[in-house]
Order: C-alpha cells, then sequence, then structure tokens
C-alpha cells in the first residue's frame, strides 16, 4: 500500500511539473522567440487561438506526368439536363491550370498536432448546390456542425445521398426546383463523397473538420491555411483520384511556411472543362 | 383458364426479374430515396415526367412488381377457391407470402441504403418466387394433369423415370441456385469486375492475388464450370434412359441450350465492362436457366404427384 502511495505521488508531481511547462510553453510565461515553436498538444482545453501571434501556411499543389482526360458526361437520360448545358460535359476530376501542372479540387487541411484549441462552430451555411445537373463546388470543406444547406436549383428531381463511413448516411429527394434543405455532420471526415443516384454522373465531395484549417485549391493549385498557432503539424492535401500526401511542417509565431504538393500521375494529357 | 392466368404471373415475373436487375445494373435502386412513397407522392400517381434517368428504372421496378403482387394476389385466390388439392392451394398462400416478403425486402433495402445482405437476400428471393410461379403453372398444366391418363391408355404404362436421374436432377437445380446466390452477392458487393479479364484472370489460369471480393467472383467462374457439368450430365442422362420421353427430353434440350447462352452472356458482361443491358440479361437468362432445371426435375418426381394430379382433374384446374 505504501508503495502504491510512493508511486502515485511520484506520477502526480510529474504531471504538475508537465502542465507548468506546458502553460508557460503556450504564453503563459515569458515570450522567448528564439525557442522552438510550442506545442499545441499541451494546449489547456478551451484554449482560443491567439491570431495575433498566429502563423500561416501556404503553398501550391502541382501533378507530375501526364493527368488523365476527364470523363466525358453523357446527360441523355434527362431531357432537362441536356436542355440545362448547351456544351459538352466533362467531369471535374482533374483540374490543371494553364501551366499544365498546377492542380485544382484538391482539399488541403490540418489532419493533425493542433492539440485542445477550440473554435467557434460558424453560423453562416456551407452550400452545396444542384445546378446544371451538376454538383456545385464538386470538392469544399466545412465544419462540424456547421449548417449545410442543399439546394436544387434545376427544374428537374435531384436526391442528394451522402455516403460517410463515421457520420449517418442519409438520402433525401428534392423533386421541385427551388427545395433547399439543411444537414449537419456531427463528427469531422475526410472526405464524405455525395452523389445523386438519379444522374450517374453527379458527385462531389466534401471534407469535415472540427477546425478551420482547410482549403480547397482552384486551378492555379494555390491554397492558404490563415490564423494557425505555432506548433508542428501534419498538412494533407487530398485529391479524389491521386490519393493524399502530407507534410510535416513547424511554424513559429507569426510565422509564414510555403510548401509543395506534388501528385504523380499517368495517362492521356487533361482537358479542362 | 386458371393455368393461362399462372403462366401470365410466370411471364410477368420474367418482366419483373429483368426490371430489378436493371435497377441494379444502372445502381439505380437509391434514386427513388423513399418507400413506399416515391418522392413523397403516392407511388401509383408518381407523374410519369418525373420517372427521368435512373429513376425510370426503379419506379418501373416498383411498378411492376406491385401488378405481380396484385396478379398473384388473384392467383392464390383463385387456387383456393378452384383447386381441389390441398397442397396445392397452400402452395399459392405460399407464393403470395413470398411476395409480400419480397415487396418488405425491397422496401427495406431502400430504406437501409443498399445493405448487401438485405439486398442479396431480395435478390435470392426473388428466384425463389418465381420458381413457384413456375412451378404452380406447370403444376396446373393440362399435360401435367393428364399425366396419369396418357399412361394407362393405348401405350401402356411408360417406364417410370430412375430414381437417379431425379438426384441428378435435383442436384443440378440446386446447384443452379447456389450458383445465381453467389451471382447475387457478387452483384451486391460490387465484384462483378473484380477479375477483370476473360477468359484468364489476370492473365492466369487462377488469379495470382486474392482478396474478398476476387474469391466471390472466382467462385462465380467456378460455379459456372459445375453447373454447365451438371447441366450436361443431367441432359445426357435424360437423352439415353428415356430419349422418347418428350417431357423430359425437351426441357433438357432447352437447358442446354439456355446454359450455352447464359455463359456466353457471362463472359459478355465481363467484356463488355458490365453493360448494363447484358448484364441485366444475364440474370434473367440465369432465372430462366434455373427454372427450366426445376421443370425438369418436377417430371422427374412426377409419380410422386399421380394421386394428387387425378384429384384435381376433376376440378376447375383442367379447363
Amino acid at each position: 500500500m505504501r508503495l502504491r502511495n510512493v508511486w502515485m505521488g511520484a506520477m502526480s508531481g510529474t504531471m504538475a511539473v508537465t502542465l507548468a511547462a506546458s502553460v508557460v510553453a503556450c504564453g503563459g510565461g515569458p515570450s522567448n522567440k528564439s525557442a522552438e515553436p510550442s506545442a499545441p498538444a499541451g494546449t489547456p482545453p478551451g484554449m482560443k487561438v491567439d491570431t495575433a501571434t498566429a502563423g500561416k501556411v501556404s503553398g501550391t499543389v502541382t501533378v507530375d506526368g501526364a493527368v488523365p482526360k476527364n470523363d466525358a458526361i453523357k446527360m441523355n437520360a434527362d431531357p432537362v439536363c441536356i436542355k440545362e448545358n448547351k456544351d459538352p460535359q466533362f467531369q471535374a476530376t482533374y483540374v490543371v491550370g494553364s501551366d499544365g501542372k498546377s492542380l485544382g479540387n484538391v482539399f488541403v487541411y490540418v489532419k493533425d498536432g493542433l492539440g485542445n484549441y477550440v473554435y467557434d462552430t460558424p453560423t453562416e451555411k456551407a452550400t452545396i448546390d444542384q445546378k446544371q445537373c451538376r454538383y456545385h463546388p464538386h470538392v469544399f470543406g466545412m465544419r462540424t456542425n456547421q449548417p449545410l444547406e442543399i439546394i436544387n436549383s434545376d427544374p428537374t428531381l435531384h436526391n442528394i445521398h451522402a455516403i460517410p463511413k463515421t457520420n449517418s448516411e442519409f438520402n433525401t429527394g428534392q423533386p421541385i426546383q427551388g427545395m433547399k434543405m439543411t444537414h449537419t455532420f456531427d463528427k469531422p471526415e475526410v472526405m464524405v463523397p455525395f452523389k445523386c443516384d438519379v444522374h450517374g454522373w453527379m458527385n462531389a465531395y466534401v471534407g469535415v473538420l472540427d477546425h478551420p484549417y482547410f482549403a480547397v485549391t482552384k486551378d492555379d493549385g494555390k491554397f492558404e491555411l490563415k490564423d494557425v498557432p505555432a506548433g508542428t503539424y501534419t498538412i494533407v492535401a487530398w485529391h479524389e483520384k491521386l490519393g493524399t500526401q502530407d507534410q510535416k511542417v513547424t511554424l513559429g509565431e507569426k510565422d509564414s511556411k510555403d510548401i509543395t504538393f506534388t501528385f504523380k500521375a499517368a495517362g492521356p494529357t487533361a482537358t479542362n472543362n | 383458364m386458371l393455368h393461362k392466368f399462372s403462366r401470365l404471373v410466370v411471364a410477368s415475373t420474367v418482366l419483373l426479374i429483368l426490371a430489378g436487375s436493371l435497377v441494379t445494373s444502372h445502381d439505380a435502386g437509391l434514386s427513388v430515396p423513399d418507400w413506399p412513397t416515391s418522392y413523397g407522392w403516392n407511388m401509383f400517381t408518381f407523374p410519369p415526367r418525373m420517372w427521368v434517368a435512373n429513376i425510370f428504372y426503379e419506379h418501373g421496378h416498383r411498378l411492376i412488381a406491385s401488378t405481380v403482387g396484385f396478379f398473384t394476389i388473384i392467383l392464390a385466390t383463385w387456387l383456393w377457391m378452384k383447386d381441389s388439392r390441398p397442397w396445392l392451394r397452400w402452395f399459392g398462400v405460399a407464393a403470395l407470402g413470398a411476395v409480400v416478403a419480397q415487396g418488405l425486402l425491397g422496401g427495406l433495402t431502400v430504406l437501409f441504403f443498399l445493405p448487401p445482405a438485405v439486398s442479396t437476400a431480395h435478390a435470392a428471393l426473388a428466384e425463389i418466387f418465381f420458381c413457384m410461379t413456375v412451378a404452380i403453372a406447370l403444376f396446373t398444366s393440362p399435360g401435367w394433369m393428364r399425366g396419369d391418363d396418357d399412361a394407362a391408355d393405348s401405350h401402356g404404362p411408360e417406364a417410370p423415370v430412375s430414381a437417379t436421374l431425379g438426384r441428378l436432377a435435383t442436384l443440378t437445380t440446386i446447384l443452379i441456385y447456389v450458383q445465381i446466390l453467389i451471382g447475387a452477392t457478387m452483384r451486391h458487393t460490387g465484384a462483378g469486375l473484380a477479375i477483370p479479364d476473360f477468359p484468364l484472370m489476370f492473365g492466369g489460369i487462377v488469379p495470382d492475388h486474392w482478396n474478398a471480393r476476387i474469391a466471390i467472383h472466382f467462385a462465380h467462374r467456378l460455379g459456372a464450370v459445375v453447373v454447365a457439368i451438371a447441366v450436361a450430365s443431367t441432359a445426357v442422362s435424360v437423352w439415353r434412359r428415356h430419349p422418347d420421353r418428350v417431357e423430359l427430353a425437351h426441357p433438357s434440350l432447352v437447358l442446354v441450350l439456355l446454359t450455352i447462352v447464359q455463359l456466353t452472356l457471362g463472359a459478355l458482361t465481363i467484356i463488355t465492362r458490365r453493360d448494363p443491358w447484358i448484364n441485366s440479361v444475364h440474370v434473367v437468362f440465369g432465372a430462366l436457366v434455373l427454372t427450366t432445371s426445376l421443370v425438369l426435375t418436377l417430371r422427374t418426381w412426377r409419380v410422386k404427384f399421380a394421386a394428387g394430379a387425378m384429384h384435381a382433374k376433376s376440378g376447375e384446374v383442367a379447363a
């Protein structure tokens, strides 16, 4: 019994020292700019990011090699979809910039390293629109418990079918133009696919996170994650066909880091739609 | 008249199986997300202008299924009121129970987002129900009813079918059904192209790597070989032992021809990268192979039903 008490006491002391060290490291003590970046993992629960001392991670996503051609979409099955789209339609799988290298529709996010920071849940809605028999946007991000507004702007029927693995699956019909519904995801999940089972070519992806550090690249391949607290993070880039890549980034206070992700591809050169 | 109606039920069930397989082949199972309503409408008042794209297949399947269900109610009632064979009357009730259960499974698979177990059970029960409708059509057919009279006529009693042939035909039917179950599992677990080449498998005689989907797909190809051997054995046995028994020789020939077509369709399904129509017709021919083998099997055991058939002759069924 005595031995156990001694052991428990030693453990308690160690934890107290560790906690004190963590508080100092996170700004509880004097600032020391030459020191190693603070470790958000030791952040006290409930602490918010100090934007005055936060930094930024930006960069570019590129693709190396011949990118496969985007699949052509045949909308013959629904006359309304044909009417809504005069031009030939292609999937938005590979969105490549005019330089032939920069890659769009890549979801870039902080995967881990953020520790115990808390963030206000946005009250503004994320939106996905079913328009011209396509999803807009094709790839996007949102926060857990943030309302997602799902709109049918088309004069035809759609069903929106989310196929998550961690969150709850749902499949809802929107038969009337202008119909709206709201949904929330309560758990982080990257990525949740959406599909329309009526129009098999319609697909989209949402990354659901419990923090605000995510971005989707456009065809210039650029992304920017603002107000990131000092720390060491795993940054991940996700593409629906080319998979994922990750990098470790260490950020000091008011620091900026520029990184590049390069995906490998092989196939006939892409033509953007 | 009852027999003619039972044939209508069989024909409509073939159409229903085609419609169901078109739903799966087009990945349209969840294109109407609600059940038993369709986008909030009563199924029967859902406006035709909204039957677009994949909704056409899913909603069409529901409407045909409702029609078959309605026909089955009539068939079961008709059998109950007019047929003197108690076992057949109850068999009609069982067919009605099967189609009701089938409808519920169809609804559940939509509401629970096509879980493979439920979807496969839906496919498996579809084949059972189809077998039941074919069996009812056979049991109410003039040929089946006249069997004993013909045997006792001027030609004298025919040689009884050997129990060996009966067992072989029964085994063949069971093997075909198992093969269909493997095929249904393959469809509903997305393993249809798990082995993408044909006739080789990843360039070899057997796959050079394995996972669950490849194993299911391989089992279906292996099953095709086993079924082909079983069908050939049954047909050869019939033609050797009873070449003059047309009620056995004809279905044997049809069974062999259907099996050849079915094997070809299976190969084409892979070569065309699962063309929806070829894939669906493959499912339908699978059902036709099964029920043809069932008819042959039931006829090999015909003597077991002689007393019942004699009894029923005086009833409406014989008309």
